[in-house]
């Protein structure tokens, strides 16, 4: 089976379970509405520890806490996952070693990458702040753009998918490096608002994790599916609104009409 | 609010509930990658030279601290994780050079640990003789065997190496070059100077981490870490590969996760095979595996097979980091394959191969360091195209819903005075 088949399988299983939402919210109304809010479950334990490469990163849910010994040498990685329309917040508190064993001051970065590992930009927040040799701690932090749903293919829009996080120090003296520090962190994500964004990533930017095959010849040709519903825009919220700006305009149009009448009938 | 998320939920279940009526395939979890990566393995390189005896770790001797260290992480180990020791300077206290330096022991086999036969052997442990680093590295990295795992050493030492040639930081190279998939981390003890560029020399030709440790708990502690790192980061290893020197020679990729190395300035061509309604996924990491002058960067292109570029990914830097990476999407229209469909590939397939360029700007100011290459990371992935939303035919949000009653409620009044005025003007139904 290739991946995009297995891609397109896992989507039409998601999509199937939206179907299978809506109908079970269509048959117990209060039960689907108390369990579509979020219950912050199983993010109460920090992680304790930190990758050290893109492909060993450590993943990490939003809202959970990140406690790690590390040096002032480390490149520590850790991965999330966003979706469409979230907005994330990272920062870091690093505890930094005694003075007296610091030479001069250090630059700490935090930098983001997309599952592409395309560099990330930061809306705002301290991504480089300088710590002084008289400084205990420095905080950092990256606030990230809205995630869209959908982006051409050739702009670097963040798009739903992995996302991972970089700490290191990337100036240091060299006699600096090495000595233990204590990094506190937090990646929380919230809501961006509604979303104007049309168009959806069909597979999220989820980097393959195997090993790749060199190919000898033939190249493995995709499998076509056609859907006899593909015409009709998928399911958004636009059909809820759209529905229901047709039953307000049907409601004040008769609203309007009966203005016109006397109500001879009620006096 | 509530309202509307109920209301919300309502109209979802009519417009396509009946579908699920249709739909009758089971939703199982996300099929997982099948392919697992062998049982994490690491051995632990201890300095075991004369400067060992020094009391400078928190009071104590370094080598005390060390034992101390062993003894806590063998106790702690995971039961997967599989384990080795290796000794340096243990055994031979005399001077004369050539036999202190093939002075290097594995005293533990790497494998399940036998708890109670490894702190045994740790405690007879003294501080003996000279420091033949690279030797060390290069039979542990024996010891360790191949295998589809990351394999991981632990050099724990606290003086520079005093066998040179050959260079530690070039046998680690060197060692990384061979495709062994092996990431050295460095542990000084109250290291100088000199100790401390070796060690971080050693551990960044390998991807490797570096710490000092100035007591015995940090000592402790970092070991620790580092061993329950080989587990967390035990992932299968990437395919070796040679990218071409022109498209047309360049390897046919797959989606996955691939190595190769390449020079400075030297350009390494790839191509992966797209079909109509796919989109290209590639991404580069570039380790920065040995000193570099400051300002850097790395370049992706994708081209069609007649050289026209398609698309490009770059990033650059300056200052300490350890990976340069850069990524791209690109998604074939049927012209492009029509233009140049795929030379590889058997004539009824819809596919045009895309060629992949990585090339570099990095530059050091030693001529010879340049060899072996720069080891990169490629991953290459192919998913189904996300094609440009079409006018969306519906409509959203609140001036929506406003224009719509205003237009309901005109139409109503309108359609009202013209009720009045036809029954007026007919005078029927009165």
């Amino acid at each position: 089976m290739t991946i995009q088949t297995r891609q397109r399988r896992i989507q039409s299983c998601s999509r199937l379970a939206a179907v299978a939402l809506a109908a079970l919210g269509a048959v117990a109304l209060p039960a689907a509405a108390a369990a579509a809010t979020p219950s912050p479950s199983s993010s109460t334990d920090p992680i304790s520890q930190a990758g050290t490469s893109f492909r060993t990163a450590i993943q990490v849910s939003p809202g959970q806490q990140i406690q790690v010994d590390a040096t002032t040498s480390d490149y520590l990685y850790w991965s999330f996952n966003a979706k469409a329309g979230q907005i994330t917040d990272i920062s870091f508190t690093i505890a930094l070693p005694p003075s007296d064993q610091r030479s001069g001051p250090a630059t700490w970065t935090v930098e983001v990458f997309d599952g592409l590992r395309r560099r990330q930009a930061c809306t705002s927040g301290a991504q480089t702040p300088v710590a002084a040799v008289t400084d205990t701690e420095v905080s950092l932090g990256c606030t990230l753009r809205r995630v869209r749903s959908w982006a051409e293919p050739w702009s670097g829009d963040p798009l739903p998918g992995t996302y991972y996080v970089r700490l290191s120090a990337v100036d240091v003296p060299e006699n600096d490096l090495g000595l233990p520090t204590k990094v506190d962190a937090s990646i929380a994500t919230h809501d961006g608002g509604s979303s104007a964004d049309d168009g959806e990533l069909k597979a999220p930017l989820v980097p393959p994790a195997g090993p790749g095959k060199v190919l000898s010849g033939a190249s493995p040709t995709p499998d076509e599916e056609s859907s006899a519903f593909g015409w009709l825009p998928g399911l958004s919220s636009r059909w809820i609104w759209t529905t229901v700006g047709g039953i307000l305009a049907a409601v004040a149009g008769v609203f309007g009409f009966s203005l016109t009448w006397r109500r001879r009938r009620y006096r | 609010m509530i309202f509307a998320v109920i209301m919300k939920r309502w109209l979802t279940a009519i417009l396509i509930g009946p579908a699920i009526l249709f739909t009758v395939a089971p939703a199982p979890a996300f099929a997982e990658e099948t392919e697992t990566a062998d049982p994490p393995k690491v051995e632990l390189v201890l300095d075991v030279s004369g400067s060992m005896g020094a009391n400078d770790i928190g009071g104590r001797s370094r080598i005390s601290a060390a034992k101390q260290a062993f003894n806590e992480v063998v106790d702690a180990l995971p039961d997967e994780t599989q384990l080795g020791i290796r000794v340096l300077g243990a055994t031979y206290p005399g001077k004369n050079k050539a036999i202190a330096c093939k002075d290097t022991q594995q005293i533990v086999p790497v494998g399940q640990v036998d708890r109670t036969a490894a702190k045994a052997v740790i405690a007879t442990l003294r501080p003996t003789g000279y420091t033949p680093i690279g030797l060390a590295l290069r039979s542990a990295a024996q010891d360790l065997g191949t295998g589809g795992s990351t394999r991981r050493i632990v050099l724990i030492s606290d003086g520079e190496d005093t066998c040179a040639p050959p260079d530690p930081c070039d046998v680690a190279r060197e060692l990384a070059a061979q495709g062994m998939h092996l990431v050295v981390d460095t542990l000084g003890l109250a290291p100088d100077e000199k100790v401390r560029r070796q060690l971080l020399c050693i551990a960044a030709a390998t991807g490797g981490s570096y710490a000092s440790a100035e007591t015995p708990e940090e000592l402790t502690g970092r070991v620790k870490q580092l061993v329950d790192r080989t587990k967390e980061a035990n992932v299968v290893p990437p395919a070796a590969v040679a990218g071409g020197a022109q498209c047309a020679q360049a390897p046919l990729l797959s989606p996955g996760v691939y190595t190769d190395r390449e020079k400075f300035s030297e350009h390494r061509w790839y191509r992966v095979p797209i079909g109509d309604k796919q989109e290209l996924r590639a991404s580069v990491s570039m380790s920065l595996d040995r000193p570099l002058n400051p300002d850097y960067g790395v370049l992706l292109r994708a081209t069609a097979a007649d050289g026209r570029e398609l698309v490009r990914g770059t990033d650059a830097g300056s200052g300490r980091t350890d990976v340069l990476s850069t990524g791209l999407r690109w998604s074939a229209s049927a012209a492009d394959i029509k233009v140049s469909p795929s030379a590889s590939a058997s004539d009824t397939t819809d596919a045009t191969d895309v060629c992949l360029v990585i090339s570099n700007s990095f530059s050091s100011s030693t001529q010879a360091s340049s060899d072996p290459g720069i080891p990169f990371e490629l991953t290459v992935d192919v998913v189904a195209a996300s094609p440009t939303p079409d006018a969306p035919g519906l409509g959203k949000g609140w001036l929506l819903l406003l224009t719509l009653t205003v237009t309901g409620l005109l139409a109503g009044v309108l359609s009202g005075w013209l009720t009045r005025w036809w029954i007026a003007t007919w005078g029927t139904n009165r």
